[in-house]
């Protein structure tokens, strides 16, 4: 693995208007690494993905992306950096067909996945690809927002919950799908609630309290630090 | 009730039809994209108008020239409103957008009722459409012939554009959720600037081709706008087949009332409104949001 910071974010605070949401976040992405922010519900998880891709727009701090000073960047800039995001709510567009919102992103850098290695992932998709958006189940719209973004070349994933609600034969097809994304040597930062997932998957854990990191767990201290996960989580 | 007169009528309507189709289809993409009512689109309408009248009388430019060029010149005269005043409403509520156009609408025609009174000014049919053709059981001039033509090759490709382009993708992803469009790179802020241009171009375009046939008048965009905005309510706002399909249908009905009920002509578009509120709320072609 070579040390190439893909992500850095150094003190950053992110605000819902007046409330302050974020208090000082550092965490750092190296290239090819998975590495997951894991936390309760409102310790600010999704916020922090927000920051990143510039959709919070009172953020403070330095976000530094692919070594660019993301802060005062509109999303779309960022997202041609190379960033592929994956919402929480999946937000596949029901007044587009599975092949118009997979076919939506634009190419962000070459060597994104063809269709055919996208279907080999998600057969699913194929046999859906003129069904309406508004048509698929939980499970087909989280395949769609994977792998929407994977087509576009982005070489940095940030997903969000991309296991929550989905039954656990799906939860296996997308830690397949995480698996061909390193194999690819793709950089990926997921917020996950599903612990045992995570530790599956992932390189690094970092765990968030009430808009704070607290701790950072690599994967070779995991089963040791088992009970301290679950302290967090309170699980 | 003799034939000819029948279909005479249907044709005015149908004509009265495309000018709505047009017209509320640049509303229904603006609606879409920016949110916003945009009564100004009236206004628009009655500027394509004048400047093509103004392009002939005062530069020599015809018609065909005019087609071209003035709804370019809408688009980008709309495209300077849009960026100076209309989008710093977006974030608030659709009515302080509605008023806000309503007051450029006022502004533009009351210039308009200032520098030209309202009287109203004659422009020329184009002379290679000047004539006509006895169909045998009417006479159809060939202007009239090219609106219904032209505007239906207008509201076609516009539909195209958007159901079938990469670019109407976008357009539709971005009606749906701005925010998301924009983490995919797409510049979401440019693309609304364009779809208002558009939907004015067309507004501008349409008013070009209503010169030839109504006077160039600066009232002409109030006396229609009114009937666009029941058309877009009984369409459904923002659903662009709907704007199309109801836009001729409706133009048609107010044809044949004139015909069979001439008293109930200005009102049939309305009281089909009311009966549509009614039943379907959203609109005939609307999904409930």
């Amino acid at each position: 693995m070579t040390d190439v910071e893909v992500l850095a974010l150094r003190g950053v605070e992110g605000f819902y208007g007046e409330s302050q949401v974020l208090h000082g976040i550092d965490l750092s992405v190296q290239r090819g690494e998975i590495v997951t922010l894991i936390g309760r519900n409102g310790a600010g998880k999704t916020t922090t993905l927000r920051a990143i891709m510039g959709i919070l727009r009172k953020r403070r701090g330095s976000l530094r992306l692919m070594g660019v000073e993301t802060g005062g960047l509109p999303p779309e800039r960022i997202a041609r950096l190379g960033v592929g995001y994956v919402p929480e709510e999946r937000g596949i567009f029901t007044s587009l067909n599975v092949i118009e919102n997979l076919m939506l992103p634009p190419r962000l850098k070459p060597g994104g996945m063809a269709l055919d290695e996208i279907y080999a992932l998600f057969p699913n998709l194929k046999e859906r690809s003129a069904s309406s958006g508004a048509k698929l189940s939980g499970g087909e719209q989280q395949m769609l927002a994977i792998a929407r973004v994977l087509r576009t070349g982005a070489d940095f994933l940030v997903l969000d919950e991309p296991t929550e609600g989905l039954a656990p034969v799906i939860v296996t097809q997308i830690g397949r799908a995480l698996d061909a994304i390193r194999r690819r040597g793709m950089t990926v930062l997921l917020v996950e609630q599903n612990f045992r997932f995570a530790a599956g998957v992932a390189d690094r854990h970092y765990v968030m309290e009430t808009g704070r990191i607290v701790d950072m767990v690599p994967r070779a201290a995991l089963s040791g630090g088992l009970a301290r996960f679950e302290a967090y989580l309170g699980v | 009730m003799s034939l000819n007169g029948l279909l005479a009528q249907l044709l005015v309507g149908l004509i009265n039809g495309s000018f709505y189709a047009m017209l509320s289809l640049g509303l229904a993409i603006v609606f879409g994209l920016l949110g916003i009512v945009n009564v100004a689109q009236g206004a628009f309408y009655m500027l394509g108008a004048f400047l093509a009248w103004i392009a002939f009388t005062h530069y020599g430019i015809g018609y065909w020239p005019a087609l071209v060029l003035v709804p370019l010149l809408t688009a980008l005269i709309g495209i300077v409103l849009e960026r100076t005043v209309i989008c710093r409403v977006y974030q608030l509520d659709h009515l302080y957008g509605l008023l806000l156009t309503l007051g450029i609408f006022q502004v533009m025609q009351g210039l308009f009722v200032y520098w030209y009174g309202t009287a109203g000014l004659s422009y020329p049919t184009p002379s290679a459409l000047a004539s006509g053709h006895n169909l045998g059981f009417m006479y159809l001039p060939n202007y009239r012939a090219w609106v219904v033509v032209a505007s239906l090759a207008i509201c076609f490709g516009t539909w195209y554009a958007i159901e079938r382009t990469r670019l109407g993708a976008y357009l539709r992803a971005a009606t749906e959720n701005p925010t998301l469009v924009r983490a995919f790179g797409i510049n979401v802020p440019l693309l609304v600037t364009a779809a208002f241009g558009g939907g004015v171009a067309l507004a501008g375009l349409a008013g070009v081709l209503a010169a030839p046939i109504y006077q160039v008048n600066p009232l002409m965009g109030g006396n229609i706008i009114i009937t666009v905005f029941a058309v877009v309510v009984i369409g459904g706002l923002g659903s662009i087949l709907g704007s199309i399909v109801t836009g001729l249908a409706l133009g048609l009905l107010e044809g044949l009332s004139k015909v069979f009920y001439p008293e109930a002509s200005n009102m049939v578009i309305f009281a089909m409104m009311i009966v549509v509120l009614m039943i379907k709320p959203a609109g005939l072609f609307g999904s409930e949001r």
